[in-house]
This record gives structure tokens, C-alpha cells and sequence, in this order.
């Protein structure tokens, strides 16, 4: 059996809404990931033991658990009391649960800061906000943007779990597809081709901008 | 070359001038990309002599060494070993590069002991030197440990066996890569520069082994050194390398004491 | 809180506990060996073998998992291949994560140092002798960490196969929150404990290999 072109083309359109939908929850998860993924990491290394043990025991439970569990965790159980749509409860759970990945990232970008620029701004009086902000956050994340782009493309191939909780991408749609026609192959190998053309496109893009950033940064 | 010597090693031919070279280097250069830093080498060595290499750094000494070794390649030229070509075989009356199954039955005949040791981390003292005997030379447990035994005593590290590389100073590691290098009883052997990584207090320890495996005679050595007084005392003959090209060679009496090149008159200056 | 309810649920979780564990072993096993081999291809001196390896990689690393996952299990019956729920799973998986423990194998084994191999080869062992016996066994306390977090990954991902109607944990849980409405943070927060438990426990074995293989070494 060969592709039916024509039937996929046929199907295309739906599929391509459900891009959308996963395209969204991407870019909405990937915002919260890199916002929380931050503020954790700047908790870690609060000096008060409660924060930072607090912190990182949350960064391990969520990195060591799947998130579809999380999903249902969040939609089945905590929802009750919010009433959020599946979209909103979705992108905020890809973004939590990347959240403490990105907060590795930004230790290691954070670490990688010479110990002598922290001691330059004390010595220049800056108050601690003012070092973060001006001096230590400006340097540290640079040279992790090309991690953190492959965190989206990540996310991105994470978004067809929001099937799990009835969210309208590319896999649900799909489903719906198949229950109707009944034909199994078409939905899924477009689907599949569809993520692996734009992962690997993403992939590249940031590839060329590591290179052109380690070329900067070796000058 | 005393007459024990040959008795106990009967094939190896005493160091006449008649004798075959154990190695010979034929118009060698070496190239790496655009940077030619070997210019066409000719070198013999005689079964059994010791050959001191010095030179400045970066004058492709080290080189030299690791192409006997078949770590790199000759960019054109030949190199033979025991009357055989080491990196070419011929092929319908043409030069080709050696098979894989060729470079593995010559190296049987070639040893090093690297700059920085190069120990199996993972290996306790005693494995690092049965590995190559027994997985190489396939012999059986009992005989390649005997004979690890008996060489980890010639470097002064028999009571060393069951300890982890890790545990030992830097002299005592080199002793040990000695050892495995002369396991598997090479007939030359390079020595590339094996004091430069250490501690000066540790470098006579190293030397003296040397020393002492240079009088059993029966091995011809490759020493690429930076210690004038070793290559003095070991050395039936000292060679002076500069920019890729061997400036002078000779006796290290003469080489040492009545240098003719300005080259070699200013190194040996800055030398002492 | 309420522990009786926690004692009708852990057949059922006991069960999906026993297939989670099930399908994470055989796809952590398939996973490793193919990593272990395309990284080992990666690194080989023919070109083809090099590039077929790359292109895996390339390939595997770029799928969507759960993707995947439904079309190995639902459309390559079309083209007359049939799995059953738990070989798709297991090669889904094995595929997806040996192209990710590629990466880790390759980088391991250039990590280590080149007077290794030089030092392997003045012994004249063979190349499958130098990469067996001095260069892989390096490599493996390297690679140890990051295949640890590896499977992790991969155990977490095997809550996916519940999608294929296959009976682990994820799916004894969604049986459940069908039963107990009223009790599903309560489920899902034992079902999360759970799976933590299953996580910490592929970390000690990790940790435990790493006291082992690094005894005396470093």
C-alpha cells in the first residue's frame, strides 16, 4: 500500500488547524517554561535552606514524574476549582514541567559567569537586582540560547500528549479523522512527517545560530 | 655487545656494521595540512643501538617517533623495519599503503612509552601490563602474568600489582608503562620525551630504569629527549633535528663536545 | 485523605505498576543496545556505516514519541505489519531513546582521552580489542549520568503506551479517575508518588554502577 496523496490532501486542512492549536500551546508553554524556569532558578540559590530545599526537591519530583500524569493531575483534579479550558490547562502544564528543565539550563548558564564579574560589581557598589539585571543575566544567557531553542522543539513534539486531555491538535484531530474514514495510514504519517519537517527545520535553525554564536564568542 | 646478550636473545643480530638496520627512514616527510614539518628524513638505526633524538621543540621529533609507532603517517617516503616496509606494501610493482593486517604484524616488533603514560585508568597496575600479552600475543594467564611480574620487578613495582594507576606518582606510572611496552618485547622501541611530564624530583627514577634496560643491549631504543646528560650516558649515538631536517648526528662525545653547526652550538648554549 | 480508598485502588495500580516496569525494562534494554551501536557506527572510519547512523539519528530524534507511537501501532498494520500493543511500544521507544543514547554514547567515547587509543594501538591490539577493552569501559563511567537521566525519560514516556490501550499505570489511573470522580488529585498525586518512586529507584541503580565502576579508578 503507497500513500494516498490525494486523500491526504484531502485531510490536510484539519490537520493543519491542529498545527495551529499545537503551534500555540508551544509558544504559550515555551513563554511560561523560560519565565518559571528562571524564577527557579534564581530560587535555588536564595541563601535561605527552606527555598532552596524546597525548590529543588519540586525541580526533581516534576523532572522525575511523566507529564501526562501531570495533565491529568491538572485538568481531571486541580481544574475542578478553576474551570480553565484543556488549552490553558495544557500549555500551563508543558510549561511548568519544562520549567524545571530550563532552570537546569539557566544554572549552567548562570554558573558559566566568571566569579570575578560578581565581584566587580560589588566592587562598583551595584546593589543585587542591579548586578542580575545589568551585569550577570546579560552574559549568562547568550550563550544558552541555542539549549533553550532545542527545549522548544522539545515542547513542540511533547503537544500531541494534549490528546490526553481532549485538546484539539494534530493527534486528536487525527482520531476524529480515522473514527470517520477508517483509513489508518494517511492521518498519522502526515502527522509524523509534519513534526519531523519542522523539528528538523528547527534543529537547523538553531544549529546555524550555536555556530555563528560560538564563533562570536571565541573572538 | 657481550655474548650473553646473545645467548639469551639468539635472533638478534649484534649491532656490526654489516648487520641489516633495524629500522631505516627513507627521504621521510610529514606534513600536517599545509605545515610540512618533516623535509625528508634519512635515518638508520642498528639492531640494538640507542639513538638519542634532540632538538628544539617543535623541530618534529616526536613525530619522527610516532610514525615508527604507526600512530601517523609519512606523507611520502618510506619507513622499513626489520628489512621490511612498515606503512607500504607493494602491489603489482607499485608502493601501496599497508593493510591493516600488515601495520598489526609489524607493530609486534615496535613499543612506546608515551609523555604522559597513556595507563588504562580502568585497569589495575598488574592488568595494564598482562592486557597486550595475553588479548595480542594470546598467551595464557598464568605465562603473561609471570612475565608481567617479572618486568613490573625491572621497574621496582612488584609490590605494586593490585593497585589502581591512580594511586601512584607520576614516576611510578611511567615505570609502569614501561613495564607494558617491554611485555611484549618489541625489538625497538620509542621513548618520546618520558620525562617531560614530570616532577623534576621524579625523573631519575625514570632515568635510572632506562638506564639499566639500555645495558641488557638487545633492544634498539628511540629516545626523543630533553635531558642532555641522559642521552650523554645511554646513547651509542646522538641525533641533532631542527626545523624537520637532521642537522648532525654522531658519538654524544663528539656530538657534545665539538658541535660544528651554529645550530646546535646555540641549543646546546641554551641548553645548560 | 482517606486510606481505605487508597487500599481499593492498589490492585489495580499494582497491576499497571508491574506492566510500566515491564515495558520501561524491555525499551530501556532495546534503547541501550541501540545506542551503544549507532554511537559505536557514528564513529566508524566508512563513511556509510557513518551515515547511515547519522541519518537514524537524525531521524529518530526528530519524531514526535507518542506520534510515533500510534503509527508503528496503528499504520503499519496498513501496510501488513502488526505489532502487538507491546512490541510497538517497546520499539517506539527502544528507536526513539537509542537515537538519544547515541548522542551520549558518541560524545562519551570522544571524550576520552587520545593517548588512550594511541597507547591501545602501540600495544597493537585490534581496533575491536582497543574500543572493547580500553576505550568503551572509560567510556561507560562517563556516559553513566546522562543515561541515567536518559532513562528516566524513557520510563516517564512509558506512560504513553497507555494511549495504545496498553495496561500500565497510567491507564489502571484513568480506569480509576473513571470510578472515584471525586477523588482524582488524591489518584493522580498517588499514581505521581508512584512513578517517583520508579525514578529514584533507576537512579540508586545508576548511582550504585557508578560507585562500582569508578572504585579505586579516579
Amino acid at each position: 500500500m503507497e500513500l494516498d496523496w490525494e486523500y491526504a490532501f484531502s485531510i490536510l486542512p484539519t490537520l493543519l488547524k491542529g498545527l495551529k492549536t499545537a503551534l500555540y500551546a508551544t509558544v504559550v508553554g515555551f513563554v511560561i517554561a523560560c519565565v518559571a524556569g528562571l524564577v527557579l532558578a534564581l530560587l535555588v540559590r536564595v541563601r535561605v535552606k527552606v527555598v532552596k530545599w524546597v525548590t529543588n526537591a519540586f525541580i526533581e519530583f516534576v523532572r522525575s514524574t511523566p507529564l501526562l500524569i501531570q495533565l491529568f493531575f491538572l485538568y481531571f483534579g486541580l481544574n475542578k476549582y478553576f474551570q480553565l479550558s484543556a488549552f490553558t490547562v495544557g500549555a500551563v502544564a508543558l510549561g511548568i514541567h519544562y520549567s524545571t528543565y530550563l532552570a537546569e539550563v539557566y544554572r549552567s548558564g548562570i554558573d558559566n559567569v566568571e566569579k570575578g564579574q560578581w565581584e566587580a560589581s560589588r566592587a562598583l557598589n551595584f546593589s543585587k537586582g542591579r548586578t542580575w539585571t545589568s551585569i550577570i543575566l546579560p552574559q549568562a544567557i547568550p550563550p544558552i540560547l541555542p539549549i533553550m531553542g532545542n527545549y522548544l522543539i522539545v515542547v513542540f513534539k511533547e503537544t500531541p500528549l494534549l490528546a490526553g486531555i481532549t485538546v484539539l491538535e494534530m493527534l486528536t484531530r487525527s482520531k476524529n479523522i480515522l473514527s470517520r474514514d477508517w483509513k489508518p495510514f494517511e492521518p498519522y504519517t502526515m502527522v509524523g512527517l509534519i513534526f519531523l519537517v519542522l523539528s528538523l527545520t528547527m534543529a537547523i535553525v538553531f544549529e546555524l545560530m550555536e555556530r555563528r554564536m560560538n564563533r562570536r564568542f571565541t573572538k | 655487545m657481550s655474548t650473553t646478550v646473545q645467548e639469551r636473545e639468539p635472533h638478534a643480530v649484534s649491532g656490526g656494521e654489516t648487520a641489516l638496520p633495524i629500522v631505516k627512514y627513507n627521504d621521510v616527510k610529514k606534513s600536517f595540512g599545509d605545515l610540512e614539518v618533516l623535509h625528508g628524513i634519512n635515518l638508520e638505526m642498528r639492531p640494538g643501538e640507542k639513538i638519542a633524538i634532540i632538538g628544539p621543540s617543535g623541530s618534529g621529533k616526536t613525530t619522527l617517533g610516532r610514525m615508527l609507532m604507526t600512530l601517523e603517517e609519512p606523507t611520502s617516503g618510506t619507513i622499513e623495519v626489520d628489512g621490511e616496509l612498515l606503512w607500504h606494501m607493494e602491489r603489482g610493482g607499485k608502493l601501496v599503503r599497508a593493510s591493516e593486517a600488515h601495520l598489526h604484524r609489524m607493530r609486534t616488533k615496535i613499543g612506546m612509552v608515551f609523555q604522559h603514560f597513556n595507563l588504562f585508568p580502568h585497569m589495575k597496575v598488574i592488568r595494564n601490563v598482562t592486557e597486550a600479552p595475553r588479548k595480542v600475543l594470546g598467551l595464557s594467564k598464568e605465562e603473561a602474568h609471570e612475565r608481567a611480574v617479572e618486568m613490573l620487578r625491572k621497574v621496582g613495582l612488584e609490590d605494586k600489582l593490585d593497585v589502581y594507576p591512580s594511586k601512584l606518582s607520576g614516576g611510578q606510572k611511567q615505570r609502569v608503562a614501561i613495564a607494558r611496552a617491554l611485555v611484549m618485547r618489541p625489538k625497538v622501541m620509542v621513548f618520546d620525551e618520558v620525562t617531560s611530564a614530570l616532577d623534576p624530583e621524579l625523573v631519575g627514577e625514570v632515568l635510572e630504569v632506562i638506564k639499566e634496560i639500555a645495558l641488557e643491549g638487545e633492544m634498539a631504543m628511540m629516545l626523543i629527549t630533553h635531558e642532555m646528560d641522559f642521552a650523554r650516558e645511554v646513547a651509542d649515538r646522538v641525533i641533532f633535528g631542527a626545523d624537520g631536517l637532521i642537522v648532525e648526528e654522531g658519538p654524544p662525545s663528539e656530538l657534545f663536545e665539538n658541535p660544528e653547526s651554529e645550530r646546535l652550538q646555540s641549543f646546546l648554549r641554551r641548553m645548560n | 485523605m482517606n486510606p481505605s480508598l487508597w487500599m481499593e485502588w492498589a490492585p489495580l495500580l499494582w497491576k499497571g505498576l508491574v506492566t510500566t516496569v515491564q515495558v520501561a525494562l524491555l525499551s530501556g534494554v532495546v534503547a541501550l543496545f541501540l545506542a551503544v551501536l549507532t554511537g559505536i557506527c557514528r564513529l566508524s572510519k566508512y563513511k556509510l556505516i557513518r551515515g547511515i547512523a547519522y541519518v537514524y539519528v537524525m531521524l529518530f530524534r526528530g519524531v514526535s514519541l507518542l506520534v510515533l507511537l500510534f503509527w508503528v501501532y496503528f499504520s503499519l498494520p496498513a501496510l501488513g505489519i502488526e505489532f502487538s500493543a507491546i512490541s510497538a511500544a517497546v520499539l517506539a521507544f527502544g528507536l526513539n531513546y537509542g537515537a538519544f543514547g547515541s548522542e551520549i554514547v558518541r560524545s562519551s567515547i570522544l571524550a576520552v582521552p587520545k593517548g588512550q587509543w594511541e597507547a591501545a594501538l602501540a600495544l597493537n591490539l585490534t581496533p575491536a580489542q582497543r574500543m572493547f577493552r580500553i576505550i568503551l569501559p572509560q567510556a561507560v563511567v562517563r556516559m553513566l549520568p546522562p543515561i541515567n537521566n536518559l532513562m528516566i525519560e524513557l520510563l516517564k514516556a512509558t506512560s504513553l503506551v497507555s494511549f495504545i490501550t496498553l495496561a500500565d499505570l497510567t491507564f489502571q489511573s484513568q480506569i480509576l479517575r473513571g470510578q472515584f470522580f471525586g477523588n482524582t488529585i488524591e489518584l493522580f498525586t498517588i499514581v505521581l508518588i508512584l512513578y517517583f518512586i520508579l525514578s529514584s529507584c533507576i537512579t540508586l541503580v545508576a548511582r550504585l554502577l557508578e560507585r562500582k565502576l569508578s572504585a579505586g579508578r579516579m
